[in-house]
């Protein structure tokens, strides 16, 4: 088990250097100069641009840019913004905590709505409540966030004014349902789905009947026996899918006005800086890498037979 | 995808409609009491550079700049006219060099005197090279600019040798060029006065700026939010009518109109394009669409032998007659824009230079006449016409296709004209400052401060920093350099538009719309304008 995971992390550092330089060298292909970009339609000395650009290390040739780069980060400096000079780490930092948040609720309820769907659902195939769920997550899989996301704004905010429409400097609890609902509407579909399909597949195992056989309580056979072995492709789509939370919404980030990670990264792509984008790159590939050997290693918990060695 | 941008807008319109009926009628989500002690709250975008008034070159950062500071010159925010602030008066005998003196009795908010000093460090500190300040060519008047700030290579000095300290209310300005307008230009947000906290603890001042204005600063969360409340021991006599203003960023200027229309914000000041045709029905007259100090034009390349004869002369007169302006900007822009008869703005007043018209015949869309002229220049050079634009902000696409069609029309020709996208922003303004556009490309132009001037000689002087299609003509540079000497300030508006006029015969660029400022306000609040900068004036703002 140790030894387990002491390969995965160490697998970890190729994967994180590759998508770092990866997404270093892209931000650096693309057209255009930033710093020039600052100065809007007017006219900037060519001497200025320079002095800017060697302050911020802009000026020496891209490899050197990068090891610059990874040694400042190794010792957990970020970096600079272009134009508005502030440390990236700070930056980064005070957008995290509100992405955190709608993760967290987003997730929470993927899992208990999704699963409780998908069992509901999965108990009894083929059912009348078993097509309507395929129904209601078809429509969710179908339809674009943004469509859902002003759907339910109008509906809930404008038409029964039971919420703000966009969520107020700093939002509370309440005030991140609504956006989280909309963020949690796909995974819920996925993970209904898949819950409903693994859920009425199991039920006609064998140690089903046995366990039913044996005249163990209802509750025990569907909670322990049936979940245990149901979960396994459900935990695989939640272990992937709190990465993609954590990575902010860039979508229903812009259409609640919430200034986390989604509209943060958007907002660096449009002004080209380099240094943001790959920052809060590099602590997603961190965030996906360690959730998916989270999921890894409760397999194991889900299921006893499988050993990691 | 183009569907999918139609729910989008369908569903913004339903739920904007609706919402007009349903909660216009709320009483705001702004905290704090009405009346005099009232909080206006605000939409805002992230500034682009830190707060330092001569590194600020956009609205946003501005915003913030014209509440917390004053300085010597003010421009009155609804005609735009400079009026003294601070400065007692700034005088000269040669229109070169200017004595500046102060009011006595100004300070800043943390106790300390406004100084000939605080002026005089703030100038050398914006035009300083290391200091990197991106408004530092607003000093390029100054005797001593290009000592410490060349425009290659290093700086050889670190204050300007034409800026002098007298006494504590007193200094005195060389230019390297008469100037008799200069003081006019003082206003700009670039020569404010600076404490002494700003050079001692920079990091903190900037983290919380500090300055002179009607506002102090409460709170700043970079990247989200402002809070600015009215500062009670204020000297000057513009104070704030109201008790402050909480300053909220959006990313999307769509969320920002559905927190104005939902009773959650006061003010927005950049009304959504998708928005403009629901904009009556929601707000009523509580919506503003000014002029705002802006002219768009299409810039052509003189570095290019091509354009640089007196056919292609013909060719862009000609070109100038085939647009049809009126249309455009009714229809792609709705009348958010306005069709340009001259080189300035409307918002200079005809006291300032702007004269509706001057332009005459060659800026009316005409199609016969147009025709003529293009095919007597001997047709578009290398036979089509390509005009560049940025395709990421801005959707320049629209007019660009419409103006491209206007000119096909008149010349018969699907192929006469076409939109030459460029992707970034970024790449666009780099090849344009370069010269390595061929053809035509957009261009536009937002005014430092209220003068003609402003609107001629950085842009058409012979290498002036922003006559990027390098064009020259000896006639224009001699006026321009005749109305600069002029001391009477109605004679040099004349000279300045007898330079226009050789604009018209030349058409160095063809003028195409000014553009307006926009905002719309809740029922909370009244007394809302913009200045000539579309910045609204906070500090006139009355709450209910």
């Amino acid at each position: 088990m140790g030894r387990y995971v002491a390969r995965r992390l160490l697998q970890m550092i190729p994967v994180f250097l590759g998508s770092t330089l990866l997404v270093f060298l892209m931000m650096y292909a693309l057209p255009g100069d930033p710093v020039r970009a600052l100065a809007g339609e007017q006219h900037v000395d060519a001497s200025q641009i320079a002095a800017m650009k060697a302050s911020l290390g802009l000026d020496k040739p891209i490899w050197l840019q990068y090891l610059n780069y990874l040694g400042n980060l190794f010792q957990g400096d970020f970096g600079q913004q272009i134009g508005t000079q502030r440390p990236v780490a700070e930056v980064i930092s005070e957008a995290y905590p509100i992405t955190v948040r709608l993760a967290i609720f987003a997730f929470v309820f993927t899992v208990v709505a999704g699963i409780s769907l998908g069992i509901i659902a999965g108990l009894k195939a083929e059912s009348i409540r078993d097509r309507g769920l395929l129904g209601l997550t078809l429509v969710l899989i179908s339809m674009p966030s943004f469509v859902l996301g002003f759907l339910v704004q109008y509906f809930v905010a404008f038409e029964l004014g039971i919420a703000k429409p966009n969520v107020s400097l700093e939002p509370t609890n309440g005030e991140l349902i609504m956006p989280a609902i909309v963020l949690a509407s796909l995974s819920l579909a996925y993970v209904a789905r898949l819950t409903r399909t693994s859920v009425a597949e199991n039920i006609r195992a064998d140690y089903m009947r046995t366990a039913v056989a044996k005249g163990l309580p209802r509750r025990r056979v569907i909670g322990v026996h049936l979940m245990r072995n149901s979960l396994i492709p459900v935990v695989t789509f939640l272990g992937t899918d709190i990465g993609a939370l954590m990575g902010g919404a860039i979508v229903t980030e812009g259409i609640f006005n919430i200034k986390g990670v989604g509209s943060l990264v958007f907002e660096a792509l449009k002004k080209r800086e380099g240094a943001t984008v790959v920052g809060v790159v590099t602590l997603l590939v961190v965030v996906y890498l360690v959730c998916s050997l989270l999921v890894d290693l409760l397999y194991a918990v889900l299921d006893p037979r499988i050993r990691y060695a | 995808m183009r569907g999918a941008t139609q729910v989008r807008w369908a569903a913004c319109a339903v739920a904007v409609a609706l919402a007009a009926t349903a909660c216009g009628g709320g009483d705001g989500g702004g905290s704090g009491g009405g009346g005099a002690d009232g909080i206006v709250s605000s939409s805002w975008g992230d500034p682009q550079n830190p707060l330092e008034p001569a590194n600020t070159n956009e609205v946003q950062g501005g915003k913030v700049l014209d509440m917390v500071f004053r300085g010597l010159i003010r421009y009155d925010p609804k005609t735009g006219e400079a009026k003294n602030m601070i400065a007692e008066s700034i005088d000269t005998k040669d229109s070169q060099n200017f004595t500046v003196k102060l009011k006595d009795g100004w300070t800043f908010s943390n106790g300390e005197k406004v100084t000939a000093k605080s002026f005089v460090d703030a100038w050398n500190y914006g035009a300083a090279l290391k200091n990197n300040q991106k408004n530092a060519y607003f000093f390029q008047y100054i005797e001593g600019y290009d000592k410490v700030h060349p425009e290659s290579g290093s700086a050889s000095a670190e204050t300007l040798s034409g800026l002098k300290v007298v006494d504590d209310l007193t200094f005195t300005a060389k230019l390297t060029q008469k100037f008799s307008l200069w003081p006019d230009t003082l206003g700009y947000s670039a020569f404010v006065p600076l404490p002494k906290a700003f050079y001692d603890d920079h990091d903190a001042w900037l983290s919380k700026p500090v300055g002179n204005g009607p506002y102090t600063i409460d709170s700043y969360a970079k990247g989200s939010s402002m809070k600015l409340r009215k500062w009670d021991d204020y000297p000057g006599d513009d104070k704030a009518k109201n008790g402050g203003v909480d300053l909220k960023v959006f990313t999307d200027n769509n969320t920002a109109y559905s927190d104005l229309t939902s009773g959650n914000l006061d003010l927005v000041d950049d009304v959504p394009a998708s928005q403009l045709r629901n904009v009556e029905a929601d707000l009523g007259d509580r919506y503003i669409n000014t002029p705002a100090g802006i002219i768009q034009t299409l810039a052509f390349p003189f570095y290019d032998k091509e354009w640089d004869t007196d056919d292609a002369r013909k060719v862009r007169q000609g070109l100038s007659m085939a647009i049809n302006r009126a249309q455009i900007t009714d229809q792609i822009f709705q009348k958010t824009r306005t069709p340009a008869s001259d080189w300035t703005s409307p918002v200079l007043g005809d006291d300032g230079g702007f004269k509706k018209g001057l332009c005459g015949k060659e800026c009316t869309y005409d199609k016969a006449a147009a025709k003529k002229l293009i095919d007597e220049g001997g047709g578009i050079p290398g036979g089509q016409l390509k005009i560049s634009y940025n395709a990421d902000t801005g959707s320049h696409k629209e007019w660009v296709d419409a103006v491209c069609n206007s000119i096909n029309n008149v010349m018969g020709n699907n192929k006469a004209c076409v939109g030459g996208p460029v992707g970034t922003f970024a790449d666009f303004r780099a090849q344009v400052s370069t010269q390595k556009l061929s053809g035509a490309w957009r261009a536009g132009w937002q005014m430092d401060y209220p003068l003609i001037q402003n609107f001629l000689q950085p842009l058409y002087y012979t290498n002036a920093p922003s006559n990027d299609g390098k064009w020259s003509d000896k006639k224009f540079d001699d006026l321009i350099d005749k109305a600069n000497a002029e001391s009477d300030k109605a004679k040099a508006v004349t000279t300045f538009q007898d330079a226009e006029k050789v604009l018209v015969e030349q058409m160095p660029v063809i003028p195409l719309w000014y553009q307006n400022g926009s905002a719309g306000y809740s029922d909370r609040v009244d007394n809302v304008a913009l200045n000539p900068f579309s910045v609204p004036v906070y500090s006139e703002i009355t709450v209910k």
